[in-house]
């Protein structure tokens, strides 16, 4: 049993968790995931690290309620258990092992995608521990699906937030950012973006335009999350790479998006996709196949 | 109750009919009177082949008399002296190419039925609350072994009857490998059964932690340096699950046999109450014929599905044992051999509507022997369906021999061991099952984790 150190909630659906898991807590880096199953009956949930302290042996993640299960795990509090927390799983970020006087030379731009801005945290904090500072888009629907703005801003070079509707920020999508910042004259080596399927495609599009090499962090379908199942295969460079072992990380221009978008539907049944163009509303959509 | 020394007693069976709707125990084993009478049909030879047609080497006459003459406890003694696990292979060895195989009696008729008896044996020992007897005394040296299934669980119960101080760690929610995830309930109850030999393993000193990756969550340098373990066994199982490389094999409604089996078995699909999905398709094929192949049709038989065998050789190459054949048959279950995939057919949304299959003659034998199959030219045809099941095999998971310094493998990624005591290239390291051939069988594994208990306690005892 996990302990569950501390909880807040970072929107209306988003929140936040420190866990108790001193062996993931000692041995994990930024780009790795969990796998989280809340009691006897739940699924198991793969989530992408978001913060860690081996000191302290917790593991921080964070979830958007959104399904049945994240749903049910938005009641958990302090002081709650969860029955099972398994990692980490699959390969570190590639920037981890690459000598920090190379990562100084490199321009690196994140860019993250809503509740994708937790996975994407990590990595910009350990890139400052290394003395660089990389650039940080943030894109949400609107104001309050911005999440860890503060804590971005005191461990990245320049902090940049968009909403779709323009409540708050640039009012724009990832990718108009990207291209504004761009035509203003910045230059990037590196893109990482993070966040809902149809943003990695359409960033990995535009930077392919662009030249400047991309990382995504896939997030299929997974049950054991070790290599034994193969759900979470997908197709990068014509290859059959499973996301859990080989990834979740992959060069965006080589992922084929449309095959995984259409693999992430398997269990969405009519019902949950009218449910989520309810929620979701029309912002985002245009045949991503996330939402039917 | 009369016996015909030529025949084997019958075992009681659910019907067809009824079990391919339920998850139940397709096999309902012998009553006392039964097991008794199949047990007078043992000659108990004094020079037993089947003792040696027994990968564990059990005493098998040992425990057949002892049924015989109505001394339950200390038939299951004679067994638990060989085995942790005697009432999961009772149900699952492949007795009739083992043991049974060996058997005097089966010159002239039937052979005795050693794997019932076995069950009965294991059965009537947990239901009148017997357990196995642990070690007298503790011999203070901690042993690390790497996964639950039946090559750990067997190597850490013989550690433990040793008074060695033995861990297992289990990357999953759920101790039991194969036997939980794999095995559907149908062939081995996962409460009454298998948990409770896994309880039996405890029962004697045995600690299990489960949701610890090795090679993730730690790694066996740091077990041995940094924890304190002065011997490690790997007993890590098979691994990545093997997909043909044909069109189409990405679409949705295509799963390995890996992955369908472990929605069902080991997060309980089936059942309404728990949540995890499982895709209940109408019309399934299932690509292979291993016993793993068998049980995954048999599953989606009874989640509703007309369930096709596609299989690139013939009946008699079918590398399931006979009585899954069987069991699948009788059930209902469509056996399309010497039939291979060429091409899965997907519908506008991504979903499996078909498979191109093509007819196949067998040649000349192959490396391992069988016979080479061929396509027969111009004989494609196309089976409607809206599911796919790849039951090909496993690669081993790399995670282990990536993760440790000076562990060598072969150039099938299998960790090389070896036979006799499960020594691996480092020292203190054993290893043994479906992390070492490829996969295999549950009574191999636990033949492997045995014979590593005792090289790592002839290690130890240096």
């Amino acid at each position: 049993m996990y302990e569950i150190t501390k909880k807040k909630f970072l929107s209306d659906t988003i929140f936040l968790m420190d866990v108790k898991a001193p062996r993931v807590a000692a041995n994990c880096y930024p780009g790795q995931f969990v796998i989280v199953k809340m009691d006897e009956k739940g699924e198991r949930i793969p989530l992408t690290i978001c913060d860690y302290d081996a000191a302290a042996g917790t593991v921080t993640i964070v979830v958007q309620a959104i399904g049945a299960s994240t749903k049910m795990m938005a009641e958990y509090n302090e002081g709650d258990f969860l029955r099972d927390f398994t990692g980490p799983l699959g390969c570190k970020s590639e920037l981890i092992d690459e000598p920090a006087e190379e990562l100084k030379k490199k321009k690196i731009l994140f860019v993250a995608g809503g509740v994708g801005t937790a996975p994407v945290y990590p990595q910009v904090k350990w890139l400052h521990s290394q003395g660089v500072f990389a650039d940080c888009i943030i894109g949400a629907r609107n104001k309050d699906l911005v999440i860890l703005e503060e804590e971005m801003k005191a461990v990245a070079g320049n902090v940049y937030v968009t909403t779709d509707d323009g409540s708050y920020g640039f009012h724009g999508n990832v990718n108009d950012k990207i291209k504004n910042l761009v035509s203003e004259g910045k230059t990037y080596d590196l893109v990482i973006a993070i966040g809902p399927l149809i943003m990695m495609k359409f960033v990995s599009l535009l930077t392919k335009e662009l030249g400047i090499k991309t990382v995504v962090s896939m997030n299929p379908i997974m049950v054991d999350g070790t290599g034994m199942c193969g759900a979470c295969r997908l197709s990068v460079g014509g290859e059959v790479k499973f996301a859990c072992v080989d990834g979740p990380e992959f060069d965006g221009h080589l992922v084929n998006f449309d095959e995984a978008m259409k693999r992430a539907q398997m269990y969405k049944t009519e019902e949950g996709r009218a449910i989520l163009r309810e929620k979701e509303g029309a912002t985002h959509h245009g045949g991503c196949g996330q939402c039917g | 109750m009369e016996v015909d020394v030529l025949k084997r007693v019958p075992v009681r069976e659910q019907e067809p009919s009824v079990r391919a709707a339920n998850f139940e125990e397709v096999c309902l084993g012998y009553n006392m009177e039964e097991a008794v009478a199949e047990a007078s049909r043992c000659l108990k030879c004094k020079n037993p082949q089947c003792q040696k047609g027994c990968p564990v080497n059990i005493d098998i006459p040992g425990f057949i008399r002892a049924i015989e003459e109505g001394k339950m406890e200390d038939s299951f003694k004679v067994l638990s002296m060989y085995s942790a696990l005697p009432a999961i292979c009772g149900r699952v060895c492949p007795q009739e190419s083992q043991c049974e195989a060996k058997c005097i009696r089966g010159i002239k008729g039937d052979a005795v039925s050693i794997g019932k008896l076995e069950r009965f044996t294991a059965d009537w020992a947990r239901e009148n609350g017997i357990r196995p007897q642990g070690a007298a005394e503790k011999k203070g040296k901690k042993v690390a072994v790497i996964g639950s299934g039946p090559a750990g669980l067997t190597c850490a119960g013989e550690l433990a009857k040793e008074g060695y101080d033995v861990t297992i760690f289990e990357a999953l929610h759920e101790p039991g490998g194969v036997l939980v995830y794999g095995i559907p309930e149908f062939r081995l109850p996962k409460q009454t059964v298998v948990a409770a030999e896994i309880e039996n393993v405890k029962s004697l000193g045995v600690r299990i932690e489960t949701n610890v990756v090795i090679g993730k969550s730690t790694t066996i340098d740091e077990l041995i340096n940094e924890e304190g373990f002065e011997a490690v066994f790997i007993g890590s199982g098979a691994g990545l699950p093997k997909f043909m490389g044909i069109p189409g094999e990405n679409a949705n409604g295509v799963f390995s046999a890996n992955e369908f089996l472990t929605r069902n078995n080991l997060m309980k699909a089936y059942l309404d109450d728990y949540d995890t999905p499982i895709f209940h398709g109408k019309k399934v094929a299932v690509v292979g014929g291993g016993n793993v192949a068998m049980d995954a049709a048999r599953t989606a038989l009874r989640l509703g599905a007309q369930v096709h065998i596609v299989y690139r050789r013939g009946e008699s190459e079918l590398p399931a044992r006979v009585e899954e054949v069987h069991h699948a048959k009788e059930e209902g279950i469509i056996f399309n051999l010497l039939t291979n995939p060429k091409e899965i057919l997907v519908d506008e949304n991504g979903w499996v509507r078909g498979m191109v299959c093509v007819e196949m003659e067998l040649g000349e034998p192959d490396a391992s022997g069988r016979r080479r199959p061929v396509e027969k030219a111009g004989s494609e045809f196309e089976l409607e369906l809206d599911t796919v099941i790849m039951s090909l095999g496993t690669s081993p998971n790399p995670l282990i021999s990536a993760t440790t310094k000076g562990l060598e493998t072969n150039g099938h990624k299998c960790i090389i061991a070896q036979e006799e005591n499960g020594q691996t290239s480092k020292a203190g390291v054993y290893a043994g099952g479906d992390a070492v051939t490829g996969a295999a069988t549950v009574i191999l594994a636990m033949g492997a984790g045995k014979a590593a208990a005792k090289g790592i306690d002839e290690f130890l005892s240096k």
